[in-house]
């Protein structure tokens, strides 16, 4: 009788820990699959339009700005964004973003020197990106770009398509 | 290492057996030691397991441990869905779509909180009924059943404050006539209105109020309230059956046997539930949407069939007057059942009552699912994402009419790879319609080509190719871009056909004809065939012209217009 009672007692014990096992798991995986899943459609183009350039003046850089779309979860958001243009004929330009190397901050193109100066630090870059001087030690990011008819499409910045 | 001794707290439950086992497991590993002489959670937790129940203690007593259960899986849920939702009346619909459409196991997740809220209310109703029946409301535990109570009303609340969330038409509709219901309680009804910021009409702030109702104040109130009644229970101890069979025995491992057994099964049940039907989402709540014929959860719609029987003045009664009755009777029960009978078969009145309300309430439910218009989804709905169906006709055709005509040779929609064309969404388009016609139709389109640029498209189809790039927004393009071809061809037909002159669907479109709105609710498949090919015949009256359709055309249509969400 005793061992029967015994025997009982732990089939219950042992049936406890297997059904509330398998409860937790039952919500736990779809949790965890909810939580770290990739969403789907998340992925989304690279490239981004720039705009009609043919009207850009070769020489001198020059800011543009444009519209990007960035997909944020349930929206998409479409924010202005900008870049440096360096033309240098048609078809031929280099395209830098628009933040120092630095510590981010948003430079401009000093006609009177010919560089691009950094106001927060003092860096100064060359018309083709390069460190003239500190303390910035890379020179500016640069966009992969492509020119379909008349309007620039911009990619991923180098370094970061080369990582 | 040191070990620290273990110190018994003055406090601490002595239970034979219990802390045997436990300091066993304690011996071997000092960290246990450790945090069982600082907090004695493993004195406690086997404290809880070891209570002492009746030895009639059985499968009749399972049912309040499977409403915690529950409430814990909609509490983890919850928490789940709100990660990933916004409670603005723009956003929160899109967000809900969301979690549907694009979160891995999203719709999972949904399925467990929306089914999950039902089988709370069964799991309470049966919980009180079983303590009902079994007279388990008497003294010394009056309070743990108004306490009961309290829980019951707010497992209600829930479900009507989380049934406004999705934002959909459903959900808006639904909630009107709730909070016109509230505004009809005599003194509190403006207050009330007032404090769901539906003074007008419902919006922002009845979304952001019901959202930190559902989220914040509730959840405090029922954690609160759960902890008080627990402690009630254990204070006054289960209730014993009528005749004593034997001595007492612990919950554990028997009943906390028969306790995870019976949770396993709900657990398992609500799963497949969740797993096989579909959550249902409607149309983003339009406001104007007058044809719109609101329902609410099934365990409210005996309330929505009393309506029906108090009319005009008397409205108030069956709104306002006997729910609160019947509250307030349930409040009262410990206090006007004052017999010392527990039997449960000598309980003739109480299982009288029982049955009468469950009669009176199947009957109501019945009434009310009967005189409901058709809800079941055609076959045509299957595999069509709700999202998709929300586009009025000319975006989708439009958007029909740009893959065809190839737009997309020269434009990507939203985004994609170098293009001689702008993006559409996003870009500088700020042309006026003319120009965007001529430019369909002529001299740009053409010399992007190479060619002429004569165009065939009909003046139906440049309309709407023409609102497509209206109302194209990023986000909007995004979505607009998934919908499925079937539809698109639909659209297409719907829009060539200039049915839009008469009929509106979603919103646009004109109002001689009735709107098509959730035309599948209302019309089987053959109705709208045959009053395509004779309108009068089925409608009286009717200026429609007949429509003859060949076969691929009334197979787009069809699927279209079966697919039109309410």
């Amino acid at each position: 009788m005793g061992r029967m009672q015994a025997g009982r007692r732990t089939f219950c014990e042992a049936a406890i820990y297997v059904l509330a096992g398998l409860v937790a798991t039952a919500l736990g995986l779809p949790a965890g699959f909810y939580l770290f899943g990739s969403p789907r459609n998340e992925a989304q183009s690279d490239w981004v339009d720039a705009g009609d350039i043919s009207n850009l003046p070769a020489g001198a850089p020059r800011q543009i700005t444009f519209v990007r779309n960035r997909v944020d979860g349930w929206s998409v958001r479409s924010t202005k964004d900008s870049a440096w243009v360096v033309k240098d004929a048609p078809g031929d330009v280099t395209v830098f973003a628009p933040l120092c190397t630095h510590l981010g901050c948003a430079y401009h193109w000093d006609t009177k020197a010919g560089v691009f100066a950094c106001p927060c630090h003092g860096s100064a870059f060359s018309r083709s990106g390069e460190v003239l001087r500190g303390p910035a030690t890379r020179p500016l990011d640069q966009y992969v770009t492509k020119i379909e008819g008349a309007r620039l499409w911009l990619g991923k910045t180098k370094a970061s398509a080369e990582s | 290492m040191a070990q620290e001794p273990v110190e018994q707290s003055g406090n601490s439950p002595v239970i034979p057996g219990g802390v045997a086992k436990g300091a066993r497991n304690a011996r071997q590993f000092p960290f246990w030691v450790w945090l069982e002489s600082r907090t004695g959670v493993g004195g406690s937790i086997r404290h809880f397991l070891m209570e002492d129940i009746p030895a009639s203690a059985g499968w009749p007593q399972v049912f309040g441990s499977v409403a915690l259960f529950l409430v814990l899986t909609q509490a983890l849920t919850g928490v789940l869905l709100a990660i990933n939702y916004t409670p603005s009346h723009d956003e929160a619909y899109r967000s809900v779509a969301y979690v549907m459409r694009e979160v891995t196991a999203g719709k999972m997740i949904r399925g467990l909180h929306h089914w999950g809220a039902s089988f709370m209310v069964v799991c309470v109703a049966l919980h009180m009924a079983q303590v009902f029946l079994y007279g388990a409301y008497k003294k010394p535990r009056e309070v743990t059943w108004i306490v009961g109570v309290l829980l019951l009303l707010l497992t209600l609340a829930f479900g009507l404050t989380g049934y406004l969330l999705p934002w959909d038409n459903r959900a808006y509709w639904a909630t009107m006539v709730t909070v016109r219901i509230a505004s009809q309680a005599p003194w509190a009804g403006p207050y009330l209105v007032k404090l769901a910021g539906a003074s007008e009409q419902l919006g922002a702030l009845t979304l952001s109020r019901f959202y930190a109702l559902h989220v914040l104040i509730l959840p405090a109130a029922t954690t609160v309230l759960i902890g008080f009644h627990l402690y009630l229970v254990r204070r006054h101890g289960v209730t014993p059956g009528a005749e004593p069979l034997g001595p007492n025995t612990k919950f554990y491992p028997r009943q906390a046997f028969r306790d995870v057994l019976a949770i396993f099964i709900t657990f398992s049940i609500l799963f497949a539930t969740a797993a096989f039907l579909n959550v249902p989402i409607e149309r983003m709540a339009d406001p104007t949407d007058t044809s719109y014929v609101p329902r609410p959860d099934w365990y409210f719609l005996f309330l929505f069939q009393m309506l029906k029987l108090f009319r005009g003045s008397l409205e108030p009664i069956g709104s306002i007057g006997l729910p609160t009755l019947a509250i307030l009777a349930l409040f009262a029960v410990p206090f006007l059942d004052r017999t010392r009978v527990r039997r449960v078969r000598q309980r003739i009145t109480a299982i009288g009552i029982l049955l009468l309300a469950t009669a009176l309430w199947g009957a109501l439910t019945a009434g009310a699912i009967a005189s409901s218009p058709h809800q079941e989804a055609p076959a045509a709905l299957e595999g069509i994402s709700t999202q998709a169906t929300q586009f009025t006709p000319e975006e989708l055709a439009g958007l029909g009419w740009f893959r065809r005509e190839k737009c997309a040779d020269c434009h990507n929609l939203v985004s994609g790879g170098p293009k001689e064309g702008p993006n559409l969404a996003g870009a500088d388009l700020q042309k006026p319609r003319e120009w965007r016609i001529v430019h369909f139709n002529q001299s740009n389109r053409g010399a992007a080509h190479g060619k002429n640029g004569a165009s065939h498209l009909s003046l139906a189809e440049l309309n709407a190719l023409s609102v497509l790039l209206a109302k194209l927004t990023a986000e909007h393009g995004r979505e607009l871009d998934q919908a499925p071809q079937p539809l698109i061809d639909g659209a297409e037909v719907y829009t060539a056909h200039a049915c839009g002159s008469c009929h509106r669907v979603n919103g646009s479109g004109g109002e001689i004809g009735p709107s098509l709105n959730g035309v599948a609710t209302r019309r089987s498949k053959d109705w709208i065939l045959r009053h395509f090919a004779a309108p009068q015949a089925l409608s009286p009256g009717s200026v429609m012209p007949p429509y003859h359709f060949s076969k691929t055309e009334e197979d787009a249509i069809m699927t279209y217009l079966l697919s039109l969400p309410q």
